[in-house]
């Protein structure tokens, strides 16, 4: 399937039951259009070539008014054809409309966009994360959906379809689950300001097991940099906005387990093999975000804090690890 | 009653600012309108560039939104619209026989509110605030708190001035189709032009009041902080939605019905051929138009409305593909059996057809609202609109340009630059925007100044960059062949197709002022052509030659749209961070107080003055035609 794109990003390469059926009802329409396309583009060229006017050619045609018998083919076929597809929209509609917000069962995750991150609450835990969307494998995740600024739209392309961030009382649901574990790439689908392209996040699915374990993790309390002068200067100038643990404010994205991360602000992709320059390891991508957060995301709220270069080195090295080390 | 009035009758530069004829008016359209063609295309361009490798740095990431929602602002409103009403304006009144539109002073008037409105949404450029929140501006980006600086405010005014123009000129072409076809052209003997001329502006009439609502409605968020839609005050952002896309669908059809027209026009001309099927294609055509107004929902699959009106708009919109298949497969058999000549004009036509075929089989897709959730916002929205206004609209509309352009200018475009200018465009065009499909099913969301490496998006980005440059090629050769026919003598026949079959090759090209000497009677659809087949050599005249009366012209028209302009200023700047004389003459609402007073004293001495007009003489007409 190299040619349908990344496995964990594109919508042609399905990795759960949402974006399966979504991809299904893709497929039959691309079928029925193909067809369409095909018998189209053959009488076109059929009629272009066959009738083209010959040099000197001084005749006049046939000037035919219609035929009603053709008329009503071309029609009745395509009305034929919109129901073989209308059928399967209309039970699918419905389908994913499917409300899970009261099941026990399934995980309840309430999502708020913001310029330009976005916060993951799970309030059958009390926990609050950012960035990466937890979810334990195969379980169904039920995600209400909101926005605390400008309309934004939650969309994980491998796993399901988007639905918008309204602000106010405008909260959308949907479902969706992975079919393995793994980590999908997810987008803003709504032009929310300059740094619209950069607000992706990740959906990182793993085993029950270990989502439990994650669980627990996020509700012991916050450690704070083992170095004194570092953890001072982290609670002043950070925790006012951060948290960790159950340390400092839940303003901006959470920082507890930022060691386990995949990426920094959403795209600085943490590796130990750079290849691109979106790409660095997580020390070295924690440095360049606090240095200058503008460079990074232009327009998003995070100021170039008041620190030395020795504070900065100390916080990027505490926060890169800071690990959870639930994936065992 | 043929009196001569003392009418003064202007020259040079005035005569093109106080014309109230539609021929001129049609001039002024498309001049106007190619002036915003290439800005938008420049956009376009610059937003290709940035875009023609991963995290490109061409364009930072506000100037990238400013381009974005520049370009579609302009495209849609300042330059599709106005061409269309250029063809409009130049074609219809010779198509039905009449001698001018029903309102030749409203008509000056819409030329220039638009032309106002579109010159104060781009002086947005030179203030250094430009709307940066789509061509959609949805709240809340659009409002005070997440675009605080002016730019919105242009599109708001700019887009607001523009549209009284859209709204009047579609009024004047309803009334014109309406009231002022010659004797013998009954409804179900109108080109097809024309028929989609009247559709559009019906659809115009309807339409364009949703968006002033909508924009007066943001305008006083902006300006006079009210709520409407903002949220901590009780208003609703939804709601904007639904109003720019009840909007915003219909005009969709606004746009493509022209193209549509004029397709079954020049495909009919150069296969010599009666256009097949003719009532069906009016059928489909008011039909289109009709189900326009009941799809604008398929723009919101993800808001969140429910299931149900989800299944709804999905069927609803599904539903278009019925009409727009027979006009499709008429087309064909249109040609089927016909004797096919591939001018440029007709080059234009026959590539719309399979490409605009693309764009509709696209538009069903999306309509499938659970799998538009994936499309949604994705480049794949972006290659299905492109493929549907550009493949479909702008083919149409330099189809039409190419066929119709003798009738305007009395000369005839080059052949050889116009083919070349096709193939360039054409191919340029598939280049830029087939790719985008697949973009938008790997996961590329639209709107995006920038992308990271390595999602598998750089090549296809690059072709597309390709191709944009090879569209802007297609069309610098098109304003090289404007540039060398403007230099060659009039020497255009009346039907210098020679297959012309309407009213409009029946007159010299290009058409006096009068349009026609004797109104001509109209004995059947494809009024020309009949009487060619009947033996004759040209219409048959309903009336004796007689004084004809004119219209005078008019500088009211412009100060009136010059005033709108103004005041859009003044309130704008209303709020200022400037000092001394100019912030107080703003903020105290003086500007847009006189500006306002500029256009009502217009409108007062236009109300109160009578202008009966002029006669142009038999004995001067006659003179006319002998010279000619």
């Amino acid at each position: 399937m190299a040619g349908c794109g990344r496995e964990d990003l594109s919508t042609m390469n399905p990795q759960g039951p949402v974006a399966e059926e979504q991809f299904g009802l893709m497929k039959l329409s691309i079928s029925i259009m193909v067809l369409v396309v095909i018998v189209v583009f053959a009488l076109a060229f059929y009629v272009m070539v066959r009738y083209r006017r010959r040099p000197g050619d001084k005749t006049i045609p046939v000037q035919v008014e219609g035929n009603h018998k053709l008329e009503i083919i071309w029609t009745v076929i395509p009305i034929v054809l919109l129901l073989i597809l209308g059928v399967p929209t209309v039970k699918s509609v419905f389908g994913l409309a499917k409300d899970y917000t009261k099941d026990p069962n399934a995980v309840q995750v309430i999502v708020t966009a913001k310029q330009y991150w976005w916060e993951f609450e799970y309030p059958q835990y009390g926990i609050k994360t950012s960035q990466e969307l937890m979810i334990p494998t195969g379980k169904t995740v039920s995600v209400q959906v909101k926005s605390a600024d400008v309309i934004h739209s939650f969309w994980i392309p491998a796993l399901a379809g988007k639905i918008d961030a309204n602000p106010g009382a405008n909260v959308n649901t949907m479902y969706f689950s992975a079919d393995q574990d793994g980590v999908y790439l997810g987008k803003c689908a709504e032009l929310c300001g300059p740094s619209h392209a950069l607000m992706d996040f990740k959906v990182k699915s793993v085993n029950q097991g270990a989502f439990d374990r994650w669980v627990t993790a996020m509700k012991e309390p916050g450690k704070l940099p083992a170095d004194p002068e570092i953890a001072a200067v982290f609670e002043k100038q950070c925790l006012t906005c951060h948290a960790v643990g159950d340390k400092g404010m839940q303003l901006f994205p959470n920082l507890t387990g930022m060691g386990d991360k995949g990426t920094v602000a959403g795209i600085l992709v943490n590796t130990d093999d750079p290849k691109y320059s979106n790409e660095g390891s997580t020390y070295d991508n924690l440095k360049r975000w606090i240095e200058d957060p503008q460079a990074v995301k232009p327009g998003n709220s995070m100021p170039k804090v008041d620190l030395t270069p020795e504070q900065i080195d100390g916080i990027a090295k505490y926060l890169s690890e800071y690990k959870l080390d639930v994936e065992q | 009653m043929a009196h001569a009035h003392p009418v003064k009758r202007y020259t040079g530069l005035m005569d093109w600012l106080t014309t109230v004829d539609h021929k001129k008016i049609g001039i002024l359209y498309l001049i106007a309108g190619g002036f915003f063609f290439l800005i938008g295309g420049f956009e376009a361009l610059l937003i290709r560039i940035q875009l023609w490798k991963p995290l490109n740095n061409f364009v930072s990431a506000d100037t990238y939104n400013e381009l974005l929602t520049m370009h579609g602002t302009t495209m849609i409103f300042l330059a599709a619209m106005p061409i269309i009403f250029a063809l409009m304006n130049a074609i219809v009144p010779l198509q039905i026989g009449a001698r001018d539109v029903a309102f030749p002073f409203v008509n000056a008037l819409g030329f220039w509110t638009f032309l106002f409105g579109g010159l104060l949404l781009n002086v947005s450029w030179i203030a250094g605030a430009v709307p940066d929140a789509g061509w959609t501006s949805y709240l809340p980006l659009a409002d005070p708190t997440y675009s605080p600086g002016k730019g919105v405010d242009f599109y708001v005014l700019g887009l607001q001035i523009a549209g009284i123009g859209t709204l009047v000129g579609g009024i004047n072409f309803l009334v014109t189709i309406i009231n002022m076809r010659a004797p013998g052209m009954s409804f179900m003997r109108m080109p097809m032009f024309t028929w989609s001329a009247f559709i559009t502006s019906a659809l115009i009439l309807f339409a364009f009041p949703a968006l002033t609502v909508g924009l007066v409605a943001l305008m006083f968020d902006r300006l006079f902080s009210a709520n409407f839609f903002n949220v901590s005050g009780g208003g609703n952002t939804v709601l904007w939605e639904h109003i720019f896309w009840i909007f915003g669908h219909p005009e969709v059809y606004i746009l493509i019905l022209p193209a549509f027209g004029i397709i079954s026009e020049v495909i009919s001309t150069f296969s010599r051929k009666r256009l097949f099927g003719y009532s069906s294609m009016v059928f489909a055509t008011v039909l289109i138009g009709f189900l326009g107004f009941m799809v604008w929902a398929h723009h919101m699959f993800t808001v969140g409305l429910g299931p149900v009106a989800n299944a709804l708009f999905s069927i609803a919109t599904m539903l278009i593909a019925v009409p727009t298949g027979i006009k499709i497969f008429n087309w064909i058999f249109t040609m089927w059996g016909g004797s096919i000549r591939f001018t440029a004009a007709n080059l234009f036509a026959v590539g719309f057809v399979p490409t605009f075929v693309m764009g509709g089989v696209t538009g069903v897709m999306l309509a499938a609202a659970p799998a538009d959730f994936q499309y949604h916002d994705s480049y794949f929205v972006v290659a299905h609109f492109h493929y549907v206004i550009v493949g479909g609209l702008v083919l149409g509309l330099f189809s039409g340009l190419h066929y119709w352009w003798p009738k305007i200018f009395g000369r005839m475009l080059s052949e050889g630059l116009g083919k070349l200018t096709f193939w360039t465009f054409y191919i340029g065009f598939h280049l830029t925007f087939f790719v985008q499909h697949f973009l938008g099913l790997l996961g590329m969301p639209r709107r995006v100044y920038t992308y990271l490496d390595g999602l598998g998006f750089n090549s296809m980005n690059l072709i597309s960059t390709i191709g944009a440059f090879l569209m802007g090629i297609g069309t610098i050769i098109f304003i090289i062949n404007i540039i060398v026919t403007a230099a060659k003598p009039k020497t255009a026949s009346n039907d210098p197709w020679e297959d012309g079959r309407t009213l409009e090759w029946s007159i010299p090209s290009p058409a006096p002022e009068y349009n026609f000497l004797q109104t001509p009677l109209v004995r059947g659809y494809d009024a020309l052509w009949k009487e060619k087949m009947d033996g004759n050599t040209g219409m048959s005249p309903a009336e004796p030659i007689g004084p004809i009366h004119m219209p005078s012209g008019s500088i009211l028209p412009f100060i009136m749209s010059f005033g709108l302009f103004v005041a859009g200023f003044g309130f704008m700047y209303a709020n200022n961070e400037w000092t001394g004389f100019v912030k107080e003459i703003f903020a105290s609402h003086a500007v847009a107080g006189l500006g306002l007073g500029i256009t009502l004293t217009c409108m007062i001495i236009r109300s109160l003055k009578d202008d009966h007009g002029f006669h142009i003489e038999p004995e001067e007409l006659t003179k006319k035609e002998v010279k000619e």
